[in-house]
């Protein structure tokens, strides 16, 4: 059935099964920067935001968020219009493969939004639902530390 | 000095990452598609007696199944490795032989997942149940037979006994070890364990299949190795080289374990039978279960070492556990040997034994590291215990023990991938400014004074601190074997199409061969539009292994910028009127030299429209190829600082700093990631992560959260420092840094165990039970 999701405040009609998990549900509708690493609520690579909340998606259905607002990554920035924290995440070496960025990048966003000067036991701790393999996370806990830093003093970096 | 080399270049694509933008091989589906699921083998060692799947078949929306029945038994290796393969072919696609929980069994293509999944449970197979071999000290005198019934076989000439288990073996001496070590008047004799482990890359193996408008087949894949991909499918599937293209699109980490040709053959065989685009993609359980692992290994020291400390004779004898099938099995044994005995040249007297034996448990194959990581836990320690015999300050042992400049070690000239090695003498070490350079910002002679096991400060306490460290070695490139090849042409706005056929696993490698092309053209990186790893498109490379990708593609790459520049001169000094050997290139223009009177300037872009319209019109464009003679070490020193709770029996590192010697940085801010990264992974290996099986040889803990993926909260501080030298054979003195770091840990954290508790570790994890044990021995 099509069903109307408000998805990086737009209204998306999605076809959706009963019983489909909400990750499912975005990647078969061409939502493909959520994605897949566990399908076990365990790596954080599905994270989306549902009513500004960091929530993976593997462990929701899709049915219990249609009046919900959802945020993937792309609603953060995109390619042309990035915002500062993914600009800093690629200036800081914070991606490697990639794969956990959406998730992480969703993370961070949130904890800047309610926490824009986090200590450092705070920044790590918004990010322990998210797995990264490639960088040891001592560059993305960088890059989010130098995004409140940025952010906070209104500094403005190089594009 | 440099200009483009040796700078934090954000990744070319980077904002298209970290924006969702870039694709994976999941995220590309095509009409019509099947969605495809394989049945794994619930035993360790059974023989199909009886297959039926006519009820599957009768469920709706299934096209295709495909067995042992229908499947040729054709044998390979599913190791993505050079032609011929150094492993055995000991593997068919679908057997009748399961030999490992994860075997395959068959796989189904449905309309939907759903379906595919519904038909495979109703697949009806009668087995005859085997006594499989659990453990690995036992395969080789083992009255089971893994291989028995089979007719695998090496391809090349090596050792190779399925009879006795044994999948590869591996003897190197140089000197005379039972001479030198009987003539000792100190000896050391200990064993060592490590645990599997899963590479735990984010994004689980997948591959994606389609036949083109011209009736080729298209597989775009999860792969470190698309043309031995495209190799191996051709062979398994009888589907001629000419009609497979493989691509390999983003892919979400690799680690070597996406070095194996696994999913691909399986998908190409249903599209080519149904010409439907079909995909498969692993669940995280089949990517633990059945695709590839850490070999298990037991590593056995001998050391004979006068009482001032010169160690006389060293004799490492390696057990390999491979698994039901010998992927990688017999470099991976070799390796354990070539990238640790050569550290301390000066001892005379070396010996390697090694085995790799069959057992009915999942596979090991390539991971970061690759035998090496699995040796210097063992060597790490034994230099630690014959210092510490012998009152050496371990740090100073390392300086003046450890190969330098100019020296070379006969074991490289011993030990090579399956056959003898390259003799090579060493060009580039900064290893002992690392060994300095890390001691001191370490602090590790305050920390070494301050902390021991009888100290003041730790004595009767709950929480005892250690201080430890290793010096480590790898390689760069396979020398003599590996090949890496790059194209590139000019375009008419002074851009530039540089095509290369290494593989970007995440590590940036597109964009560091952008920054040697640049460097040696003098034009930014973004003016590289890098397309790589695309068998139709670019040219050969082995792909991304044996940390082979910035040494020996970046030669490519700069070879065949150089015979760009070549061109490129001699286009600009013809529109300037002038010889070749009166201009030189300088900020994207070609420029006369001083010494000409009127000075002349014309842009890239110039001299490109030039190229193509004006005169003598021609593509500015070039290839070369690279193959290397020898395989530069990197080296890199570690130091870690630990605390024990000896009531729980926890470890926790409280400090870790690597000094690394990877040549030139060619992109500092990557370089360092890919030390970091493989540092986390190497101290979760020691500390806690380990495959445990059941009696029957189930996987009991496969899932990222029994298994244990250490999280940010669980990550120490990490110091990498960088410190140059430079290797006259790589692109701008570069050699490698993807896999050495993941070598540190084990020695390190073990050795300021010592220095905390004064107990050895044998096994690894150091998990809180057996570090309880030890510590009440």
């Amino acid at each position: 059935m099509k069903i109307k999701f408000n998805i990086n405040n737009k209204l998306e009609d999605i076809e959706i099964k009963p019983a489909e998990t909400l990750l499912n549900a975005l990647r078969t509708n061409g939502f493909t920067e959520v994605k897949c690493g566990c399908n076990e609520g365990e790596c954080g690579a599905c994270i989306v935001l549902i009513d500004e909340k960091p929530v993976n998606s593997c462990q929701v259905l899709a049915m219990s968020v249609i009046s919900k607002k959802i945020l993937t990554v792309k609603g953060v920035g995109t390619l042309h219009n990035p915002h500062m924290l993914q600009k800093i995440f690629t200036s800081s070496g914070a991606d490697q493969c990639g794969f956990c960025s959406p998730g992480m990048v969703l993370s961070a966003y949130s904890l800047l939004k309610d926490n824009p000067n986090p200590t450092d036991k705070e920044i790590v701790e918004s990010l322990d639902g998210n797995l990264c393999r490639c960088t040891g996370y001592v560059k993305i806990i960088d890059a989010v530390r130098r995004t409140a830093l940025i952010m906070n003093e209104n500094i403005t970096i190089r594009e | 000095m440099f200009k483009y080399v040796k700078k934090a270049v954000d990744k070319i694509d980077g904002l298209a990452l970290v924006t969702g933008n870039e694709k994976y091989t999941d995220d590309f589906s095509f009409p019509n598609m099947l969605y495809v699921s394989v049945l794994h083998s619930g035993y360790a060692y059974a023989k199909i007696e009886d297959f039926d799947d006519s009820a599957a078949k009768k469920i709706p929306g299934v096209i295709e199944i495909l067995s042992h029945k229908n499947v040729n038994q054709i044998l390979y290796t599913t190791a993505g490795q050079g032609y011929p393969e150094p492993s055995p072919y000991d593997t068919v696609l679908f057997g009748n032989t399961m030999r490992f929980i994860g075997d395959n069994v068959c796989a189904v293509a449905a309309e939907s997942k759903e379906i595919a999944d519904t038909a495979i449970k109703k697949i009806k197979i009668k087995y005859k149940r085997l006594k499989p071999i659990l453990d690995f000290e036992k395969s080789n005198n083992s009255k089971v037979i893994i291989h028995k019934y089979d007719w695998a076989f090496p391809k090349i000439p090596v050792f190779y006994d399925a009879s006795h288990n044994i999948a590869a073996k591996v003897e190197a001496e140089v000197g005379n070890f039972e001479e030198a070590f009987n003539n000792s008047t100190n000896k050391l004799q200990k064993s060592f364990y490590v645990s599997y482990a899963s590479h735990c890359a984010l994004e689980p193996h997948a591959a994606v299949s389609y036949i083109d408008n011209r009736g080729r087949l298209v597989i775009i894949s999860t792969t470190q190795v698309p043309f031995h991909v495209r190799r191996i499918v051709s062979h398994i599937a009888e589907i001629p080289i000419s009609k497979i293209r493989v691509i390999k699109p983003r892919i979400g980490g690799g680690f070597g374990g996406k070095q194996e040709v696994l999913l691909e053959p399986i998908v190409a065989l249903i599209t080519w039978r149904t010409k439907r685009p079909a995909k498969l993609v692993y669940s995280r359980k089949e990517v633990f279960n059945s695709t590839r692992t850490r070999h298990q290994y037991k590593t056995s020291f001998k050391a004979g070492f006068q009482d001032d400390g010169k160690i006389n004779a060293i004799h490492l004898d390696a057990l390999e556990n491979s698994g039901a099938y010998g992927s990688h099995a017999l470099t991976v044994l070799s390796n354990a040997g070539s990238k640790t005995l050569p550290l301390l040249n000066k001892i005379k007297n070396l010996k390697f034994t090694g085995k790799g034996v069959y057992t009915n448990l999942p596979c090991g194959g390539a991971y970061r590291g690759y035998g090496a990581t699995e040796a210097y836990f063992g060597y790490g320690q034994i230099i630690d215990m014959v210092c510490e015999a012998t009152g050496n300050d371990i740090v100073q042992y390392y300086k003046k023990w450890s190969i330098k400049s100019g020296e070379t070690s006969p074991i490289f000239e011993a030990l090579g991938e399956g056959k003898a090695g390259i003799a090579m003498t060493i060009t580039s070490s900064s290893l002992e400014e690392c060994i300095d350079t890390g001691a001191s910002e370490f602090h590790w002679y305050q920390k070494r004074n301050l902390y021991g096991s009888c100290s003041e400060f730790n004595k009767g306490k709950r929480i005892k601190r250690g201080v430890g460290m290793a010096s480590l070695m790898q390689g760069s490139a396979i020398p003599e074997i590996d090949m890496a090849s790059a194209y590139m042409k000019m375009n008419d706005d002074g851009s530039f199409n540089l095509n290369i056929g290494a593989t970007d696993l995440g590590t940036g490698s597109d964009t560091i061969l952008a920054q040697i092309a640049a460097e040696v053209l003098d034009v930014p990186v973004d003016k590289f539009i890098v397309t790589s790893s695309d068998t139709d498109f670019t040219p050969f490379d082995t792909g991304a292994y044996a940390s082979s990708t910035t040494y020996l593609s970046g030669q490519a790459v700069m070879k065949c910028a150089g015979k760009i520049k070549n061109q490129i001169l001699k286009v600009g000094a013809d529109i300037l009127g002038v010889k070749e050997n009166e201009v030189d290139i300088d900020n994207e223009c070609v420029i006369t030299n001083p010494r000409i009177e009127v000075p002349g300037k014309v842009s890239y872009g110039d001299i490109c429209n030039y190229a193509f319209y004006q005169n003598n019109q021609f593509q500015i464009q070039a290839e070369a190829s690279h193959v290397s003679p020898k395989s530069p070490p990197p080296f890199a020193v570690h130091f870690s600082e630990i605390e024990v709770d000896s009531y729980t029996g926890i470890i926790k590192v409280i400090n870790y700093l690597a000094a690394v010697d990877c040549g030139t940085p060619i992109n500092p801010t990557l370089a360092e990631g890919q030390a970091e990264g493989a540092i986390v992974n190497g101290i979760s290996y020691a500390l806690y992560e380990d495959y445990h099986f059941s009696g029957f040889g189930k996987l009991l803990n496969d899932s990222f959260g029994k298994y244990g993926v250490p999280v940010a909260s669980d990550v120490p501080p990490v110091k990498v420092i960088l410190i140059d030298s430079y290797e006259e054979t790589g692109p701008f003195g570069a050699k490698s840094i993807s896999e050495i770091n993941i070598n540190g840990p084990l020695p390190a954290i073990a050795n300021a165990f010592f220095n905390a508790t004064g107990k050895r570790l044998y096994r690894s994890p150091f998990s809180p039970e057996y570090v309880l044990k030890v510590l009440k021995d």
